[in-house]
């Protein structure tokens, strides 16, 4: 039984695949950097006040996120009805999170 | 229909054959498959999503304490940081795995495709039995579900984001057995399925990216 097969196509070219696998690996690399720095910058500043602590997290968070989907989910070159059905589920997602948000601002100004 | 009939009486069964799961569908733009996981990890945002927003909730609407400090726990001082740590790059390993599986199938070699496969596979293996260890701990220390809505919330999201990683876990054993057989027969269509539980798998590391600091160190 052989193992390999031929599958030809410009998106299948060698070299293309090996440039993708080199921005892979640095991915990887970025990412558990800034695990270290997310766990770093809690322990680091153990006095930092909540807000700050939180919007540090989630910053590093949104970065590692960005990278997964980006570039591990190719997100960065997909087509535009991939980009259409997140962009409802963004609508969406953002207004969960309004409501307790909003609840919040609500009991903060009575 | 003569053909159709023909095919039947040849192999005793009905073939259904599904179309564009290899090339892009022209209206669009992917093949069958990819829109459908797409589809499926947006209504899995709005799943993860609301337990995010009853996190935000609880956490807010937590009773404050007569020094004025919130009574919700802090991450870091109650759950166990290490093991949780460890696990954040064990799953960020497996996600550069799989898409180096995805890479070595399209140049095909099968081979090195199954060796990327396995490591994902192990790895989601690791995350469970570390995940594992780390709720032995937390039933040393006696927290449970019923202790406070931390350990509530806390129980539902890693509970159910470990039930994930264990549906692609499955799905990864699968490939690298049985389901691999569809690369003697259908090699792009075989790349194509890993591509699209690559993405799932991505989208798990990325449920874990965010519950990660949220849970364990806010």
């Amino acid at each position: 039984m052989t193992e390999h097969v031929e599958i030809h196509d410009a998106h299948n070219d060698p070299e293309h695949i090996k440039r993708e696998v080199r921005v892979y690996l640095l991915v990887f690399c970025s990412l558990a950097v800034l695990t270290g720095a997310t766990v770093a910058a809690r322990y680091v500043f153990p006095d930092l006040r909540m807000g700050y602590a939180i919007a540090i997290a989630l910053a590093i968070a949104a970065t590692k996120g960005f990278l997964v989907a980006g570039f591990f989910m190719h997100l960065l070159s997909e087509k535009k009805l991939i980009y259409a059905v997140l962009a409802l589920t963004v609508v969406f997602f953002a207004f969960l999170i309004w409501l307790p948000l909003h609840d919040i601002a609500d009991k903060m100004g009575k | 229909m003569t053909s159709h009939a023909d095919a039947v009486a040849d192999h005793g069964h009905h073939e259904i054959e599904i179309p564009f799961n290899v090339t892009p569908r022209p209206d669009t733009g992917v093949y069958n498959a990819k829109l459908g996981v797409w589809l499926f990890l947006a209504s899995e945002v709005m799943l993860f999503g609301a337990l995010f927003s009853s996190l935000i909730l609880l956490r807010t609407g937590a009773p404050t304490l007569p020094n004025g400090l919130s009574s919700w726990p802090v991450g870091k001082d109650t759950l166990h940081v290490l093991p949780a740590t460890v696990n954040t790059f064990v799953l960020i390993l497996s996600s550069v795995t799989v898409v180096l599986a995805w890479a070595n199938l399209r140049l095909g070699d099968l081979k090195m495709g199954r060796i990327f496969i396995a490591i994902t596979l192990l790895c989601g293996f690791i995350f469970m039995g570390i995940k594992a260890y780390e709720y032995s701990l937390s039933f040393e220390h006696h927290h449970y579900p019923s202790t406070h809505n931390f350990f509530a919330i806390y129980f539902t999201m890693t509970g159910l984001h470990g039930l994930h990683v264990l549906g692609g876990m499955i799905v990864f054993a699968y490939f690298l057995t049985f389901g691999s057989k569809m690369w003697k027969t259908e090699p792009a269509r075989f790349t194509n399925r890993i591509e699209v539980v690559g993405l799932y798998w991505h989208f798990v590391d990325l449920v874990w990216i965010f519950l990660f600091p949220t849970l364990y160190l806010l």
